[in-house]
């Protein structure tokens, strides 16, 4: 048995209070700054300028019209994605299904936009395919909710498999059933009928975003509906005390969290691709989960975020053409910013004592 | 039978890659950290086993190369690069206590983004195509049985006839279940992650252990990138034909109930069921749905163990949750 | 080393946040000796030892070991030093036999099951246990876990060995069991600490006892030289006459009758056998027995939250028009009956509250659904807050202040307002002055006869007997989930009611 004598830890941790809001904003944004130069790094390998590399991608989505309307475009998807998941999250039920209820929405939309696009008037037709979009992905993701809520079955693991699930019958109908010249293996672009009409040069998606964040907001923070997943988040038992049905509370946030995804689906294929491919989520559902968490599970600040994104995202594909950096970069930039903006919580929520400082206490 | 010889051999090839990438996420998730950074440090494993094995070729000379060494680069740079973004997940989860769900998807979108990034950067810098020369090729792919082996009917084919890597990731397995059921690490290792609590109390190193697991675990699926890019991949750089493999990694590891010996076979019915609509035409079956098989199996695993709720097979207690010890 | 000190602690103090959980404290741990440490729930027992065991580290003052000034970082140190410690929560991985458990973090040895299940037989043998070292922690009893526990840390050679709160969860013959093993110890020259508030035990078992008194140190004594009354003045600073005002409401009424509920927890245990008693409107029902005789089931089976395996609750309104049968209803439909039922319970901020919220948001778990809209109405909860607030003399800087951060005083006046305030006829208390300062335990006394006088059905569950002896005007005592009688607490006695808690008094003595 040793007895030797040992010194308190260097460092040790504790949980804060509660920091200033206007300050650990200010962290929030000095960790974004961090990861740009962080971000540095791989332009730097590629030999060139950080900074002009910088000014190149804000150039490349913000500088001109045409740019800065495919930056929005590259936004809306992540936004509304994001948006979706907020009330899972609040909830604390890991939902990372957003990409398969994004395509099952849009396989929704798809039916009606191959099928009715000549037999049914423009606006009903839209209306149709959102609502379609609308229930098959809100079914989506209520398959995973129910079997949680009756079975306590991993959440996270089983939305994950339901995404590839998804994709897999896209990848199906694009070269079966909807398949447009044999051989192709693709679905051909839709009617025009089915198409989303624009508003300043940008299909109409924008405002259909803009307005869930206003709902999805009051949704989580003025509705019955609301309350009943912030206190589930909080605690289940809770919940249950309040007279609350946990399970079918589980089973409505997952259906309306996947009716948004499937939306943005429909935003998808009839605003931004004009046709469905196995690919159509692209990503977005995943992204869209760094967007929601890093917001806060805030709607107006998981605005910012996703235009952060969207701007890199364009910015890099522009840098290569002029820069011939690879556009991987905006990845990687991205990638380094989420890091660093998921680290920099760490600083707001939890103290360090360092040891020197105890000693002169004592 | 010679169609289904066939095709389990040819899942072997697939199987094996997928076998790096389970074996690897099950250590991680045996310490409790559910690490969905899979898909990328796969994809990091495939970009830097190539760029490793591509710049020993090009420092020693095309004629020069012994092939042995070049897959041992190879692995080594794909190890080191599947261990530092390990590496990366775990500073976030454990020392800084980020969500691990959002931090691993964090990670894939980094992971795939750099190797993408190395790709296209050593394809810029050639200026064409990275690729190996054949007799290193031929080195990935090389049979490392006796021909009396391979011969055999049927077994010869199946299990004889395999590139070097599946031996390795048979013997891995192995292993890895004798290190979980009979060492004292790995004793400890799975107590870290079904109770962290427990562990702590028990004078157990929680956040070594994670660290370790999580990065020697990173490691080993980032060699299954490799393999494909190797293997099936002929030794050029396609991202788009690696999306995907790290999250079918991590549908096998609940398909596998996190026991290592399963991946033996779970690995191969995953390829099997993966490559299989080349290879296999049911008249009433849509080939193209033969992809979601894979998945849509795990769904049901998943399904029936939560309904059945066995203790002895769910998911390490403490799955997907930091730890903080003067949180409780 | 006989009857030498083992462990000294000198000053030490520890802070969570603003709240002050040790303060300056001074303790001698001697070989040879059971130590109680003794005081009220959150005087700071259990803080205190975890800085011992590695869980916490002090903010100010020193440990010495053998004389000599240690630190101790981790659990890990702790063993070191020959300290083990059996938290009231056992650590044990569920998977695991109890061999693995038992040999989880020791770093000397290589793994050698069957050599370990030989040494762990051998401990049993020589202490008085009885496990079976390779049977699964899932499939063991709770007396069972714990008896793990402590050859856990016998195990590894500690001589040191602290247990917070070992007999909560025992039924009187294990009790007994562990004790017979704890004088073997001392015997065998350990150093043994427990963590209580039973003061029964403190003097069964014990040669010394150290007073904690809300974080502060209040002294050590002998235990030959002291007596229960000594003891208690020192815990609660003054002599337990608690002086508490107990009206009679005249016109008393039957308001629940429970007739043979039984129900099972989920791994199939009986947790209630036939319990079958009626509560009036208009007196206080006391509930007592030791901790885990059912108390809780027995709440949540009234408040539907508890699956019922058979017998009947019936309700009666105090127009008396129907009864109302509540076996089988959820929650929310006992609540859409009209069922006046408030219920305060044993989980404060885990079941009663929503700990991220302010006072209004957690008013609103009552009144939320209220309203034909789809929006919550916050007007309501705000006054009902603010209100509260005030009458209460609730400490919170605003009514949006998350009740977690508040103190556990008030938490317990955020909620039991709530329950109040909802004019039931039937009011459920679990523990409801657990953890609370004599001022605002009073407050509490009073709030719950005030409820009484109007016609109120209150169940009062309780752990503090005197408490029960002066508020209630009934008492019924559960043991091992069934009843084992109800006396009117008028006329009853401490010792009564002990006995009964511990023996199912009224069918097998009588």
């Amino acid at each position: 048995m040793s007895a030797e004598v040992k010194k308190a830890p260097l460092i040790r941790l504790a949980k804060k209070d509660a920091m200033d809001p206007k300050k650990a904003w200010a962290i929030r944004v000095g960790s974004i700054l961090f990861a740009l130069i962080l971000g540095c790094i791989p332009i730097l390998i590629t030999g060139n300028n950080p900074i002009t590399a910088y000014i190149v991608i804000l150039q490349g989505s913000l500088g001109k019209t045409f740019y800065f309307k495919q930056t929005i475009k590259l936004a809306i998807p992540l936004l509304g994605t994001a948006l979706a998941i907020a009330p899972c999250f609040k909830m604390r039920f890991w939902n990372i299904g957003a990409e398969g209820q994004i395509t099952a929405g849009a396989i929704g939309a798809s039916f009606f936009a191959i099928y009715f696009a000549k037999s049914m008037p423009h606006v009903l037709l839209l209306i149709v395919m959102m609502a379609a979009a609308a229930l098959i992905g809100g079914i989506w993701a209520m398959i995973p909710g129910y079997f949680k809520a009756k079975y306590n079955t991993n959440e996270t693991l089983f939305t994950l498999m339901m995404n590839y699930i998804a994709i897999g019958i896209v990848a199906w109908l694009q070269g079966g059933p909807w398949e447009g010249r044999k051989g192709t293996q693709q679905i051909p672009l839709f009617d025009k009928n089915a198409y989303l009409p624009t508003v300043f040069g940008i299909h109409i998606g924008w405002i259909i975003v803009l307005v869930l964040v206003i709902l999805v907001h009051i949704y989580m923070n003025y509705t019955k509906q609301g309350y009943e997943v912030a206190v589930i988040g909080d605690s289940v038992n809770t919940a249950r005390y309040a007279g609350m049905n946990v399970g079918w509370i589980m089973v409505r946030t997952m259906l309306v969290s996947g009716a948004i995804c499937g939306i943005v689906g429909f935003i998808l294929v009839s605003g931004q691709n004009k046709t469905i491919t196995s690919n159509v989520a692209d990503g977005v559902g995943f992204t869209a989960i760094t967007v929601a968490w890093l917001g806060h599970l805030n709607a107006f600040a998981m605005i910012a975020i996703s235009l952060i994104l969207a701007i890199l995202e364009m910015g890099s594909s522009y840098l290569q053409q002029v820069l011939g950096v690879p556009s991987a970069i905006s990845e990687i930039v991205s990638g380094i910013l989420l890091f660093c903006m998921l680290g920099c919580e760490f600083f707001i929520n939890y103290q360090m004592i360092f040891r020197s400082k105890k000693e002169v206490k004592a | 039978m010679n169609t289904l010889v066939t095709l389990i051999a040819a899942a072997g090839t697939f199987g094996t890659v997928l076998m790096f990438g389970t074996l690897g996420e099950i250590l991680t998730e045996k310490s409790g950290n559910l690490n969905l950074g899979v898909e990328g440090i796969v994809f990091m494993g495939g970009a830097f086993g190539l760029a490793g094995a591509y710049s020993y070729e090009a420092l020693v000379g095309v004629g020069s190369s012994n092939g042995l060494i070049a897959i041992i680069v190879a692995a080594i740079s794909a190890f080191l690069a599947g261990a530092v973004a390990s590496a990366l997940f775990s500073f976030l989860t454990i020392t800084l206590r980020a969500n691990q769900n959002v931090t691993g998807l964090a990670l894939t979108i980094l992971g795939t983004g750099v190797a993408k990034f190395t790709g296209e950067y050593m394809r810029h810098k050639v200026g064409g195509f990275v690729t190996l020369s054949n007799p290193l090729k031929e080195a990935f792919t090389f049979v490392p049985m006796p021909n009396f082996l391979q011969n055999i009917p049927i077994i010869g084919k199946i299990l004889f006839s395999q590139s070097i890597f599946f031996y390795i990731a048979i013997i891995l397995a192995v292993a890895m279940h004798l290190f979980f059921q009979k060492t004292k690490t790995g004793l400890y290792l799975r107590s870290v992650g079904e109770s962290p609590v427990t562990a702590d109390a028990a004078g157990i190193n929680m956040v070594k252990y994670r660290y370790l697991a999580t990065i020697i675990g990173g490691g080993i699926s980032a060699i299954g990138g490799m393999v494909y890019v190797m293997t099936t991949g002929g030794c050029t750089w396609n991202e788009h034909s690696l999306a995907g493999i790290g999250w079918l990694a991590v549908a096998l590891v609940i398909f596998c109930m996190w026991k290592p010996l399963n991946v033996l076979w779970g690995a191969i019915l995953f390829g099997a069921l993966k490559i299989m609509y080349m290879r296999v035409v049911l008249p009433f079956f849509p080939t193209e749905l033969y992809k979601i098989l894979p998945y849509v199996v795990t769904v049901i695993v998943l399904i029936i163990t939560s309904m059945r709720n066995s203790r002895d097979k769910q998911p390490p207690a403490s799955l997907g949750l930091n730890y903080f010890r003067e949180d409780r | 080393m006989q009857n030498s000190s083992a462990i000294e602690l000198k000053g030490i103090t520890k802070r969570f946040g603003k709240v002050v959980a040790n303060d300056s404290i001074n303790l001698e741990i001697r070989r040879g000796e059971i130590l109680s440490l003794l005081g009220e729930n959150g005087s700071g027992k259990t803080t205190l030892m975890n800085m011992l065991s590695g869980i916490y580290q002090p903010d100010e003052g020193q440990i010495y070991a053998d004389g000599k000034q240690i630190s101790i970082t981790s659990p890990k140190d702790a063993f070191s030093y020959g300290i083990g410690m059996i938290h009231q929560h056992y650590h044990l991985v569920d998977v695991f036999t109890a061999a693995q458990n038992i040999i989880l973090g020791l770093s000397e040895e290589k793994l050698d099951i069957k050599n370990t299940n030989e040494k762990v037989k051998e401990i049993c043998s020589k202490y008085g246990f009885d496990i079976n070292p390779t049977m699964k922690v899932y499939d063991m009893s709770v007396s069972q876990k714990q008896t793990v526990e402590i050859v856990k840390v016998l195990y590894r050679g500690a001589d040191i060995l602290i247990l917070d709160e070992p007999t909560a969860v025992l039924t009187p013959q294990e009790t007994e069991k562990l004790f017979d093993v704890l004088r073997n110890m001392k015997k065998d020259g350990k150093a043994i600490v427990i963590i209580t508030h039973k003061l029964a035990e403190v003097m069964a078992i014990s040669d010394k006892v150290a007073v904690l008194r809300k974080g502060k140190y209040i002294g050590t004594v002998n235990t030959a030289e002291t007596n229960p009354q000594k003891l208690t003045d020192m815990m609660v600073g003054h002599s337990v006459t608690l002086n508490i005002d107990r009206p009679k409401y005249d016109n008393v009424k039957e308001r629940i009758v429970i007739n043979g509920l039984t129900c099972l927890d989920q791994e199939g245990i009986t947790k209630l056998n036939n319990v079958s008693f009626t509560a009036y409107g208009g007196e206080i029902l006391g509930v007592a027995g030791i901790a885990g005789s059912g108390q809780k089931e027995l709440l949540e089976c009234m408040t539907g939250l508890y699956p019922i395996k058979s017998g009947s609750i019936k309700y009666i309104p105090p127009e008396e028009d129907k009864e109302i049968e509540l076996v089988g209803l959820t929650p929310k439909k006992i609540r859409s009956l009209g069922v006046g039922m408030a219920f305060v319970p044993e989980d404060r901020l885990g079941m009663g509250l929503v700990g991220s919220m302010g006072m209004t948001n957690n008013m609103m778990l009552r009144s939320w659904k209220s309203g034909k809209t789809p929006f919550v109405n916050k007007k309501a909860p705000e006054a009902l807050a603010k209100k509260i607030w005030d009458d209460l003399e609730v400490v919170t800087p605003s009514t949006s202040f998350p009740v977690r951060r508040m103190s556990g005083g008030n938490i317990q006046k955020v909620l039991v307002g709530r329950e109040i305030a909802a004019m039931p006829n039937v009011l459920l208390t679990a523990y409801a002055v657990r953890g609370l300062d004599i001022n605002t335990s009073y407050t509490i006394y009073n709030l719950l006869t005030e409820q009484k006088m109007k016609g109120v059905a209150v169940v009062y569950i309780g752990e503090e007997l005197d408490v029960l002896l002066e508020l209630c005007d009934r008492i019924l005592v559960l043991c091992g989930g069934e009843v084992s009688g109800i006396v009117d607490a008028r006329n009853t006695t401490k010792e009564e009611i002990g006995l009964m808690m511990t023996s199912i008094g009224s069918k097998e003595a009588k």
